[in-house]
């Protein structure tokens, strides 16, 4: 996988999808899930929401309001990204051209997808989500601001969230996550010579199965 | 200091401590299936990278094959399967080929081969390899990237997780079972209640049920959002292993078993957070909504969203009840189905299909209802037909499937069709989850058995 791109602050449109416990099955079906390329996913992105039984858009759902168009922060409920551990899901936010989702919580297997990818799960308390979402529609500018750890509407004002400081700094510099592991090779000999495997799939693969 | 099970074998995996950074942690056993490793693979080709350790890695085929036949008539998947057969020859990891005996369900094979064994740390691009944490091992599901980490390096950097514990306390009653408790704890903690957290399930229940058993409940964990889910090991588990061909043998085993023995939270060791379910009355549960934290025991109703204090949660109820085409107020006894499925990483393996015959043993599935029973794996399906499971089943018109995730995702032929409603002993009742349009109730087999004769749900208690 390449290095991701680095995201220090970022301006942009939003799409507010004031809903709680989006699973990763709503945000892409599984149906596209036997595509081998990495990209093509934009299109997929909450097709079952976006679109009806005709492919035609489905009136009402915040990514097809035209002020959607070009919306890079997506703003959600509570407990985004639940559900499977598709990595697909975050590639077809990213590929729509999302690049933060702020939300009052995040699956864990999403968020680690997301902070490997480099898609920023900004995490609001639940009063700040609430005053967040009533103050915006979809289509506003917002501001977020990593380095400050802030979000910033056209109003001025600013709701703080926290982060990790490691991945906030991985974030920051668009880091190559398994160039940092393969550099503690010494490590990782070391830990092997000291802790031998405790099994062999090869071996049993070799005696298991057949009828 | 008293310490808990979990930081037992967190502390030993750790390959690398870093100040400010995630702790580097080994992986003993890294399981592969064909929908979430074709980009890694693809990944390390452009990285110039290899696997590291091929014999700690193990690939199947379950997600997308079909469970009639041995066509996959979607070019699309065609590809996928190649992917994998291809990937797995380029870097020597051993793989699980439809048709060859050995294919099934990721986390049903590890564990029937004997390769979860206690005090591993297991990763696996699938969010139900909580399963494993049935074996009093640390398991967790990965993203494609990773996978992809796992496959260069063997290690992960990972951020440590809290720990929480969930006490079932008391003993199921007669047909109440271990998918009915985890249901039941997943709706009183909510979907998100074990979000950062690493479950460990303690109390006479988990003390007393089979490792089957355990796994359904370890499996479930991530519906409740928690990074993994575990079990002290005891006799039962060492019992269940002896013998299976991962497991060392001869004196080797004794003094694994010994060292198992040790993996255990003292009794005074403190968690993040304890929650405590009481099963004595426990009553088997039906889901009604679109996450399985929407569950309610069969005797009871569907809920009225007016019921609801919190205006997001009144409205995420109304929502799921109108996907649903439920009625607030309706007994959920009164819910007619068109479909069961019996299956899955939750409940696809031999004691869940003989909870399933017991049921049917001498009945016919409803004229109105579509049925079928998949196999865990390619050996549950060899076990299930040496026991004569398969003729009691088809006996009762339900059709025989072969080994495969089938219906619990739909990424195959097996699927619902638009406004269908299903009986499943899968783990997620999504929107679409088994189906675009499908609409999914999840129940334990016993529960599913029953309601394919009625044709709706009833309480299985009752047809003892």
């Amino acid at each position: 996988m390449s290095p991701i791109e680095p995201f220090t602050t970022l301006s942009g449109r939003v799409a507010v999808l004031p809903r709680n416990d989006v699973d990763t099955d709503q945000i892409v079906p599984k149906r596209f899930l036997t595509r081998i390329s990495r990209s093509g996913w934009g299109e997929c992105l909450f097709y079952d929401w976006r679109y009806d039984e005709d492919g035609r858009p489905v009136d009402g759902f915040p990514l097809n309001d035209d002020a959607a168009a070009g919306a890079s922060v997506l703003v959600a409920g509570d407990n985004f990204g639940c559900g499977s551990s598709r990595e697909h899901a975050v590639w077809s936010l990213q590929e729509h051209g999302f690049r933060a989702v702020v939300a009052g919580g995040f699956a864990d297997i999403f968020e680690n997808n997301a902070l490997r990818l480099g898609l920023a799960p900004v995490r609001l308390s639940a009063d700040d989500l609430r005053a967040l979402t009533a103050e915006l529609s979809t289509g506003d500018e917002v501001v977020v601001d990593l380095e400050a750890q802030v979000v910033r509407t056209a109003s001025g004002v600013e709701y703080a969230f926290p982060f990790d400081a490691f991945y906030r700094e991985s974030l920051m510099r668009g880091l190559d996550e398994i160039g940092t592991s393969l550099a503690e090779a010494d490590a990782i000999d070391a830990y092997e010579r000291a802790n031998p495997a405790r099994v062999s799939t090869t071996a049993v693969h070799a005696v298991v199965g057949g009828s | 200091m008293p310490t808990t099970l979990f930081n037992r074998i967190w502390d030993d995996h750790v390959v690398v401590e870093r100040p400010g950074r995630p702790a580097l942690l080994y992986a003993d056993l890294h399981l592969v299936h064909e929908v979430s490793s074709a980009q890694a693979f693809e990944g390390l080709r452009q990285a110039g990278r290899t696997v590291r350790r091929p014999d700690l890695t193990l690939a199947t085929e379950d997600h997308i094959i079909p469970t009639r036949g041995d066509r996959v008539e979607d070019p699309v998947a065609a590809e996928q399967l190649q992917a994998i057969r291809a990937n797995c020859e380029q870097f020597g990891v051993p793989h699980c080929r439809m048709g060859s005996g050995r294919e099934g369900i990721v986390h049903v094979i590890a564990p029937e081969w004997g390769l979860t064994q206690p005090g591993m740390f297991i990763v696996c691009g699938d969010s139900h390899t909580s399963t494993h944490g049935a074996f009093g091992a640390f398991a967790m599901g990965i993203g494609t990237s990773a996978v992809e980490h796992v496959l260069a390096t063997q290690c992960l950097p990972l951020p440590k997780p809290r720990t929480m514990r969930i006490h079932f306390d008391g003993e199921l009653p007669a047909g109440v079972t271990p998918k009915d408790a985890i249901l039941a704890a997943i709706a009183r903690i909510g979907a998100a209640g074990g979000a950062g957290h690493v479950i460990e399930y303690t109390g006479a229940l988990v003390e007393g049920l089979s490792m089957e058993g355990r796994m359904t409940i370890c499996n479930m964990s991530i519906e409740a959002g928690a990074r993994a889910g575990m079990i002290a090991p005891d006799d039962v588990t060492f019992d269940y292993l002896e013998g299976r061909p991962g497991v060392p043998t001869g004196s080797a085993w004794d003094a694994a078993v010994a060292r198992w023995r040790g993996l255990r939270s003292d009794p005074d060791a403190v968690y993040d957070r304890e929650v405590v379910v009481n099963v004595d009355e426990l009553v088997p549960q039906v889901s009604w909504g679109t996450n399985p934290s929407m569950t309610s025991p069969v005797d009871g109703c569907v809920p009225d969203p007016d019921s609801y204090d919190d205006p997001s949660l009144r409205a995420q109820v109304a929502q799921a009840l109108d996907y649903m085409d439920l009625r607030p107020g309706m007994p959920l006894q009164e819910i007619q189905i068109d479909r069961v499925f019996i299956g899955s990483c939750t409940n696809g393996r031999i004691e869940d299909l003989r909870a399933a015959a017991a049921v049917l043993e001498g009945r016919r599935v409803h004229e109105r209802v579509s049925a079928m029973v998949v196999p865990g794996s390619a050996g549950v399906k060899r076990q299930a037909e040496r026991e004569g499971l398969d003729r009691v089943f088809t006996a009762a018109g339900f059709e025989w499937r072969n080994a495969g995730c089938s219906m619990c995702l739909a990424m195959n032929p097996d699927m619902l069709v638009p406004g269908e409603r299903c009986a499943s002993t899968s783990n997620r009742n999504f929107e679409g989850r088994q189906g675009k349009g499908g609409r999914t109730h999840l129940v334990s087999p016993a529960m599913a058995a029953a309601a394919a004769v009625a044709g709706q749900f009833v309480d299985v208690r009752s047809w003892a």
